[in-house]
């Protein structure tokens, strides 16, 4: 594919803002051109917060789209609000954890400034089970991705969207694992130099999400 | 007024000035005028006058000036001396321009401790449009809008503005209301006031001034109302921290 | 002074910094700013930057104060400029009506959200009338609508430069999209391409009296009798439209003998650009048109495109029919074939929509 249309989704909260940016940036160091935009306004407040990335190698047109070629629901409730975006040549990534990612209230006002995830034990106190995998018929391919339960289990439950990133740069090609990292670091440097634990940590988050999808790849992280 | 009167920073050309038998923002430009000369600022100094019958003295004197809207001089000469702080920026204005539309920009300069002086003409009455209640309207005063005097209870009590600007102003602002009836004293107040400015701060004069047009008053009634009843309830008075 | 821009650098920013760094290479010394949404990064990048390379800001008790505090500054010979949206473009239309009696190049960034009132802060086309004639005059205003985050970074520099030139209060529209979008840019420095300084001088000050490019000694905007302001007018009519060929500007995608012209300005101007580009390469027979200014409004090209186009257009927007409105004024005496509209107003439009909405 010559160009990507992509929609990222979840809750406020989970960092799907910065999930999409950073996907956007990847692909403007690497040379094409690219366009991020968030929905901004009372949804990025607690509701569902969503962004919508192009990536291409032409000029790019409208900003927002009505079909997208990518589709990723970070929550349950993502799932829903990004079915109008689906159609037949849709890939969608989905997080298929047992763990429900937390639903905050838009009346929670207090609660609505902050961009990374919500609380572990928040999330556990909403947990719910899953009826199953995500059925679509219209859709190209759908692609499961446990990644916040991967993530709890393996490396950090704040870094289960950066599995989920790690899936997307599989899928859409046009970046690389490589390319996302440096705009990562570019994006987070003073989180990073805070914390070089958190950089090891969300570059393993992306190279096992990466592996999900494309299998399993021998690079030094 | 003779020639010889005038003070030098008066632009001749404009002169006799526009306003009518009896106003009296002669007397008060008068007063700036001398203020002026005596610290000889004229060749820094920039004039904004409001709407309302100020926008008369739009060209007034011999420095520059200009002539903005109904209660927005005060941000003008905001934007125009941080934008040049080697001018010395006078913004005059009615009661209604500085205590009602302008208010709010009255206010936030005062907080902001904004170097420009501010003179404020009241007269009691929205001149210019013709006699309509302003917020200096005194109680029982009759305007076109308060026929049957100014009720207090439906309208409120009348604005003391340099006491109400006290509550906000940097310690080191000055604030003064005077009068036509004593132009050397108002002249005095006005010189303080530019001082403060060129220290860099805030200052704002208040004059009590004259309007037989629109009080409908004789030559000696216009002046004990000046004197007598606006006196009582404005007091003439420096209000320093 | 450390330069605002190394050459030719390839960027990648929200349209809200964009902006924020034009001011900055365009030479714009002050910004008087009041907090709304889209356009608050404007005021935060610039109030981050300004120190740095010695600009002003002071972020004022309401819209108004920020107008009327700009052309303070602008009287004084002094770059100053704001930004704002929404109902605050409704406060902004009093000062800006003083700016077009006076003729003081006031520059204002207006990033449209929905309307009317308050409404939504996330985009809309809904303040073109608004911008182009909102004060209580003729709309004696340049007004560019720009399309992509180049444009908004060399329109946002150009702004400035013909506000000085012309000596008409200049604002660039655009709109929550464009504020809160990130896409790549190259940032320039002017002079790099060989622009000047932005010509600013005082205004009003104590050399000469009138005319001449002097400052004036006394400036008003209210006048005794009707001849008197007539005059006035009579003038500042005529520098508008003696000015018009210089200022106006416009894209046109086509040839002669199409079928339907598609119109759109701004961030819709994408949409219908894409579109009609897709539909050309399927061998239909579509044109389209982009006014970048939409005051003064490039009307002869309008005329000439409808008339590669079968007379027939298809106008589509974010408003309902704002956009429209300038089109039908400016589509000349004769009688269109067509005239197909597809408003949404306060909604963004796709490319998908558009194809769908144009019919041969």
């Amino acid at each position: 594919m010559h160009s990507w249309k992509v929609v990222v989704a979840g809750e406020g909260g989970q960092g799907v803002q910065a999930l999409a940016e950073s996907l956007a940036l990847a692909a403007f160091r690497g040379g094409f051109e690219a366009l991020y935009i968030p929905n901004f306004g009372i949804e990025q407040r607690g509701g569902v917060s969503l962004a919508m990335v192009q990536i291409s190698p032409k000029a790019i047109g409208a900003p927002k789209f009505l079909l997208a070629d990518l589709v990723v629901a970070l929550s349950a409730r993502s799932i829903s609000r990004t079915r109008q975006y689906r159609g037949a040549n849709t890939i969608f990534i989905y997080d298929s954890s047992l763990v429900k990612a937390p639903e905050i209230s838009d009346e929670v006002v207090g609660l609505q400034a902050y961009d990374t995830i919500a609380p572990e034990a928040f999330a556990e106190r909403t947990a719910y089970h899953e009826e199953g995998p995500v059925k679509e018929l219209r859709i190209a391919r759908s692609i499961a991705i446990p990644a916040a339960d991967m993530a709890r289990r393996e490396l950090h439950p704040r870094v289960f969207n950066m599995i989920i990133l790690g899936a997307i740069v599989a899928v859409v090609k046009m970046v690389t694992l490589e390319q996302v990292k440096e705009a990562l670091a570019e994006k987070l440097e003073r989180r990073f130099k805070a914390d070089p634990q958190l950089r090891e940590l969300n570059f393993r988050a992306l190279q096992l999400g990466y592996e999900q999808v494309a299998g399993p790849v021998h690079t030094a992280v | 007024m003779s020639e010889r009167s005038m003070p030098r920073c008066w632009n001749r050309e404009s002169k006799p000035h526009r306003f009518c038998p009896g106003c009296g923002h002669g007397l008060v430009l008068k007063a700036l005028g001398m203020a002026i000369d005596e610290l000889d600022l004229a060749g820094r100094t920039v004039f904004a006058c409001d709407i309302g019958c100020s926008l008369l003295a739009w060209d007034f004197f011999t420095f520059p000036s200009l002539q903005t809207h109904h209660g927005r001089t005060t941000p003008v000469m905001v934007g125009l001396k941080r934008a040049d702080p080697d001018q010395i920026a006078v913004a005059y204005m009615g009661d209604g321009g500085g205590y009602a539309i302008g208010l709010q920009h009255l206010i936030s300069a005062a907080l902001r401790d904004d170097p420009i002086t501010v003179i404020l003409v009241n007269n009691t009455v929205y001149a210019m449009t013709g006699g309509q209640m302003a917020p200096t309207t005194l109680p029982g005063q009759k305007t076109e809008t308060s026929p049957f005097g100014r009720d207090v209870d439906a309208t409120g009590i009348p604005v003391k503005g340099p006491e109400m600007l006290k509550a906000v102003v940097h310690p080191e602002a000055y604030l003064a209301r005077g009068t036509v009836a004593q132009v050397l004293k108002l002249k005095k107040a006005i010189q303080k006031g530019l001082e403060a400015q060129m220290a860099g701060h805030f200052s704002f004069i208040e004059a009590l001034s004259t309007c037989p047009t629109n009080w409908r008053t004789s030559a000696s009634a216009t002046w004990a109302f000046l004197e007598k009843e606006m006196g009582d309830y404005y007091k003439v008075a420096e209000l320093m921290h | 002074m450390p330069q605002t821009a190394r050459s030719e650098q390839r960027s990648f920013m929200t349209g809200n910094e964009v902006v924020a760094r034009a001011a900055l290479a365009a030479g714009a010394e002050y910004m008087f700013g009041y907090p709304i949404t889209p356009q608050n990064e404007i005021m935060h990048y610039w109030r981050r930057l300004a120190p740095r390379y010695q600009r002003g800001f002071l972020q004022t008790e309401d819209e108004l104060s920020a107008g009327f505090a700009c052309l303070g500054a602008v009287l004084r010979g002094k770059i100053a400029f704001s930004a704002t949206a929404g109902p605050g473009t409704v406060l902004f239309q009093e000062p800006l009506s003083m700016a077009e009696m006076m003729r003081l190049p006031v520059v204002v960034i207006v990033q449209q959200r929905g309307g009317p009132s308050t409404a939504t802060v996330i985009y809309s086309q809904q303040e073109v009338t608004l911008t182009c004639f909102g004060g209580n005059g003729e709309g004696l205003r340049l007004v560019y609508s720009t399309s992509s985050h180049q444009e908004l970074y060399d329109y946002t520099i150009k702004a400035f430069h013909q506000a000085w030139r012309y000596r008409f209060p200049t604002f660039v529209l655009g709109d929550g999209y464009q504020a809160k979008m990130r896409e790549a840019l190259f940032l320039y420095n002017p002079e790099d391409r060989g622009m000047g300084a932005v010509p600013a001088r005082p205004l009003l000050g104590h050399k000469g009296s009138n005319g001449n490019g002097e400052p004036q000694l006394h400036l008003r905007n209210a006048f005794s009798v009707e001849e008197e302001l007539a005059e006035i007018l009579r003038k500042h009519l005529a520098d508008f439209d003696e000015a018009a060929p210089y200022l106006e500007e416009h894209e046109f995608i086509g040839e002669p003998g199409a079928n339907l012209l598609v119109v759109a300005h701004g961030i819709v101007g994408r949409a219908a650009r894409e579109a009609v580009e897709e539909l050309r390469r399927e061998g239909k027979k579509v044109n389209f048109f982009r006014p970048l200014t939409l005051r003064p409004f490039p009307e002869k090209a309008l005329q000439q495109a409808l008339a590669n186009s079968n007379r027939s257009m298809l106008v589509v927007e974010s408003a309902q029919g704002q956009l429209g409105s300038l089109c039908r004024l400016a589509s000349g005496h004769e009688a269109l074939q067509r005239f197909d509209t597809f408003y949404r107003p306060g909604v963004g439009i796709t490319t998908e929509e558009i194809r769908e909405a144009v019919t041969l």
